[in-house]
């Protein structure tokens, strides 16, 4: 063992270890001091990015239960039933730190890190989300020039790994705010699907079975990378550029096939991906939820350079890597599989009965301590909470507070914002239609959907999360982004079943920020019990600030449905002249968070109102079964400024024009953001039958016009179709590329 | 008809091509980069796109060195047809199967669309059964799609009739969609065996996809 370390404080704080947590340290080494090795571990496995010391308090309360649900969270993904032996198989992960610091290789190995999260599990990746946030991009500061760098570099890197691995980026979501200007938010979503029967867990078992390291070669690449994401930024964080992994699509590609192909035999027990934390997260967690003890030659691990250190081995966050179990007397079948496919393949270890991780150098050893405490015991800690000073503030203004605004000049302003105009800059970039099963695209509003070739149905996902909602009620904002995920999934005619989640908060000493969080995570509990759609998967990203300025919470929402009949996917945009538009729920005048406010004034403000689940309930209901009848031509949801812009969005889409008499209490409502609202479009021997659908469940139908003409036209504001097209599909390029 | 379908490294619309010439009435065989002969009996090679090896270096230059290319370039000396789609149509470049060069898109992005392609040329085996300036949709994913043939080439191929689509509107007329010379969305060599093109019929399969345009390309060689 080597020698014990000499200026221990320096060394402390470089990892990120407390005083406290060094003296637990001693306890589990039964007072041995720990040499630099053990310390890189206890840094990696204790870091809040692999232990969720400050999360899991309110994580352990999520639903995670319903008769679809296979897999709950704490495997790498989540597992729902789909119907005929079929699963669905999903996780949504963050990669902001990374992508602040270098935009191409860090959403490109966020990319890469979701999908080997999902074949691990023995799916193969059918689909791709993303969820963006960025700060803002309009204007001439160098702020506004970074950020639209980072726009460009954010996509071309997710592009880039999701198109060379063959799947197909469906939709996601992206939107500015200032509050992201110091650190931007990239969340990427991935489903695959798999055999309910062959699904593969990260589990080391059966003693003297071979542990074996496949993939890419182990670098200094990420070195310290999970607990680089566990601290704010700083000046000096463009220092941290060489602990952003570096993405090889091409061998991930070779590994998902590689994979693949292993486990359609018998020789695999159980297998993990090296994601953060590298070998030490992976060794440990298979070891852990077994109670297994592991040996392991640090000496056999394929190395990219030499004169690579037993350190640089258990920390490098070298991408493309897995980690396997094998069944004893498997490994030529296995070195087989990964030589045919130009991989490196050796076996570094094995399975033991001493409940200890051992590690070894050359034949010397390097680490030995018992697996449980620092993996399934790592510190939970009951971090102080504070109700934000803001809140009082925010939360007292209304939209009366607010000077009038001319309707018409508000319409104009609504309809331009970046995230409400059409993204195509940013999915064009993106292979859509690779495995041919995209049946609703990106740029179709509302959610993805893919067919499923094996069964006959079809999935649908929507990305989700309105971070004004959850400024001004970290609570009910939660709750909401769950709600609309689930909406925009109805409204495909799928049913809602399962959510994965990704939880951006600032940073987590800060008593305020934690509240957020807590109440963040109250408010998703709540929706996910009312609504019935369980947690199965998700991440929590901390520490989401610059210099003291925390990001608004964005506990971004990944809701994932399943529609009986591939051949029933609803669109969400206008299908034929003539049709009756008719807008499902209730206008009640709400402004609070409203995009109206803040395009308008600037701000963020107002209060949510209480939201009733039943009523949204029955408004998935109304929509799930009328498709299902073939009442429906299309369905959208109203959501960011109001009816005036959810028909805008139609109309662009559809290339077809709109003249709409809406009832409202003021002329400014027809931009509010009331909840539990659709508009549908019916052809007109169907109304009297929907009619009757939408009175049996007691939603209020107005019938608000019809579909043609060559104008966009709501009540007293309007447009020419056109223009509106033009604004729609042209803004996000000419911002983005302005500097070009 | 009996279709040999191509699998490189990094290649990734190998099922989706198999999917779609099964879904015709085919047999298809996946047959890998290392075998140095093609299968008994077969009635076309399609060489699918993805990305093979990468692209690293540049696209379809590292695979035309495999051995299976070497028994692609016998067999279409035979005159055996051969399809490349996408990477396939970068990989029959390289391998001087087809004439001209693709390069990077001229806005330098991933372009991923469906678009409309008009038919140039159909008094050959792969777009027989589409009318000359029919006008198809079907969907484009590459980012080097930029064809390129000098001013000598691009004659012989006109004087030839080896220019099989074009980048279109909906009337037909060409569009700039990547920079390639006069649109050009896929050739033939001039024996008209050997296809390639950037768009990918197979993804044209069916309604609900968006198009159903592929069908008939792809029936093509059924003749």
């Amino acid at each position: 063992m080597s020698q014990p370390i000499e200026n221990l404080d320096e060394v402390l704080k470089n990892h990120k270890l407390s005083k406290e947590e060094y003296r637990d340290i001693l306890r589990i080494l039964d007072g041995r001091h720990p040499n630099i090795v053990e310390i890189g571990i206890f840094s990696a496995m204790w870091s809040e990015h692999c232990s969720y010391k400050s999360s899991k308090k309110y994580l352990n309360g999520f639903p995670t239960k319903a008769p679809w649900v296979i897999q709950g969270p704490g495997e790498n993904a989540g597992v729902i039933d789909i119907g005929d032996g079929m699963a669905a198989v999903f996780k949504m992960e963050s990669h902001n730190h990374p992508s602040f610091i270098e935009p191409f290789q860090g959403a490109a190995t966020g990319v890469g890190g979701i999908l080997r999260d999902i074949f691990t599990m023995g799916a193969r990746p059918v689909a791709n989300l993303n969820a963006l946030r960025f700060g803002r991009v309009r204007g001439d500061s160098d702020i506004n020039k970074y950020q639209r760098h980072l726009v460009r570099g954010v996509v071309d890197g997710i592009g880039s790994y999701g198109n060379c691995m063959g799947v197909p980026t469906i939709g996601g979501e992206v939107s500015f705010d200032e509050s992201y200007n110091g650190n931007i938010l990239v969340n990427a979503f991935s489903l695959g699907l798999v055999k309910s029967d062959e699904i593969f867990l990260g589990v080391a078992s059966g003693i003297g079975n071979p542990v074996m390291y496949v993939g890419s070669k182990t670098g200094r690449d990420g070195l310290g990378g999970a607990v680089m994401s566990s601290d704010s930024f700083t000046e000096e964080s463009k220092s941290l550029r060489p602990t952003v992994q570096v993405g090889d699509p091409f061998t991930e590609k070779l590994l998902l096939e590689a994979c693949l192909e292993l486990f359609k035999t018998d020789h695999v027990v159980g297998i993990q991906d090296m994601g953060a934390a590298g070998l030490t997260s992976s060794a440990f967690e298979m070891a852990g939820k077994t109670g297994a003890g592991l040996i392991m030659h640090l000496d056999k691990v394929p190395a990219r350079e030499e004169g690579m250190m037993p350190y640089d081995f258990m920390l490098s966050e070298s991408q493309e890597r897995m980690l396997i179990c094998a069944k004893k007397g498997s490994e030529q079948a296995i070195i087989d599989i990964f030589e045919k496919w130009e991989l490196d393949v050796a076996v570094i270890g094995e399975v033991t009965d001493t409940q200890r991780m051992e590690l070894l150098w050359h034949g010397e050893q390097v680490c030995d301590m018992p697996i449980a405490p620092v993996s399934e015991e790592a510190p939970i800690l009951d971090r102080p909470t504070a109700r934000p000073a803001y809140l009082d503030e925010v939360n007292a203004k209304s939209v009366d507070d607010y000077a009038k605004v001319d309707d018409q000049e508000a319409y104009e302003k609504l309809l331009a914002p970046l995230e409400v105009v059409d993204k195509a800059w940013v999915y064009n970039q993106y292979d859509s239609m690779v495995q041919t099963n995209t049946t609703k695209e990106p740029g179709s509003l509302d959610a993805s959907c893919i067919r499923i070739k094996e069964n006959g149905r079809a999935l649908a996902m929507s990305s989700d999360c309105n971070p004004r909602y959850c400024y001004i009620d970290p609570k009910k904002g939660a709750a909401l982004a769950v709600v609309e995920s689930g909406r925009n999934v109805a409204m495909s005619g799928a049913r809602p079943l399962s959510i994965t989640d990704c939880l951006n908060y600032g940073n987590p000493e800060n008593p305020e920020v934690m509240w957020q969080f807590a109440q963040g995570c109250e408010g998703i509990k709540e929706a996910c019990l009312e609504l019935n759609t369980p947690v199965v998967s998700g991440n929590v990203s901390l520490y989401n600030e610059t210099n003291g300025v925390s990001v608004y919470p964005t506990p971004a929402i990944a809701m994932v449905g399943l529609n009986d009949d591939e051949n029933k996917v609803l669109p969400s945009h206008f299908q034929e002249e003539g049709s009756q538009i008719i807008l499902l729920g209730e206008t009640k005048g709400e402004f609070g968070g409203s995009l109206y406010i803040k395009e308008l004034f600037g701000e963020t403000s107002g209060t949510l109102p209480s939201f009733d689940y039943s009523a949204e309930l029955r408004l998935w209901e109304l929509v799930i079964e009328a498709n299902k009848k073939g009442l429906l031509k299309s369905a959208k949801d109203v959501n960011v400024g109001g009816i005036a812009i959810a028909l805008s969005k139609m109309a662009a889409v559809s290339n077809k024009g709109i003249v709409a008499e809406v009832a409202v209490k003021e002329s400014r409502d027809i931009f509010d953001e009331s909840q539990s609202r659709a508009l549908v479009e019916v052809s007109k021997e169907n109304i009297e039958a929907f009619g009757k659908m939408a009175m049996d469940l007691g939603i209020s139908v107005s019938m608000i016009g019809q579909v043609g003409g060559d104008k966009v036209k709501v009540n007293n504001v309007e447009l020419p179709l056109e223009e509106v097209k033009d604004i729609y599909f042209n803004t996000f390029t000419r911002t983005i590329e302005q500097d070009l | 008809m009996k279709v040999a379908v191509l699998r490189f490294p990094g290649t990734n619309c190998e099922f989706d091509t198999q999917y779609a010439f099964e879904k015709l009435g085919h047999t298809t065989q996946l047959v890998w980069h290392e075998d140095e002969k093609l299968p008994e009996g077969i009635d076309l090679v399609v060489v699918p796109g993805g990305f093979s090896y990468g692209d690293y270096l540049r696209s379809g230059s590292i695979a035309r060195f495999s051995s299976v290319m070497k028994a692609v370039q016998d067999y279409a000396k035979e005159g055996g047809k051969v399809l490349g789609i996408c990477n396939g149509f970068q990989i029959l470049t390289e391998a001087g199967l087809l004439p001209g060069a693709l390069k990077r898109n001229n806005n330098l992005h991933f372009i991923s669309k469906h678009q409309n392609l008009c038919v140039i040329n159909n008094d050959n085996a792969f777009l027989n059964k589409c009318g000359k300036g029919e006008v198809l949709n079907i969907p484009i994913a590459h980012a080097d799609g930029n064809y390129y043939i000098d001013d000598e080439g691009f004659k012989e191929l006109e004087a030839n009739g080896q220019i099989l689509l074009r980048y279109s509107d909906k009337e037909g007329n060409p569009v700039v969609v990547n920079g390639s010379v006069t649109s050009i969305a896929g050739v033939c060599n001039e024996d008209k065996n050997v296809f390639g093109l950037m768009p990918h019929p197979e993804r044209a399969l069916e309604a609900i996809l968006g198009s159903e345009d592929g069908i008939k390309m792809l029936q093509g060689f059924e003749a």
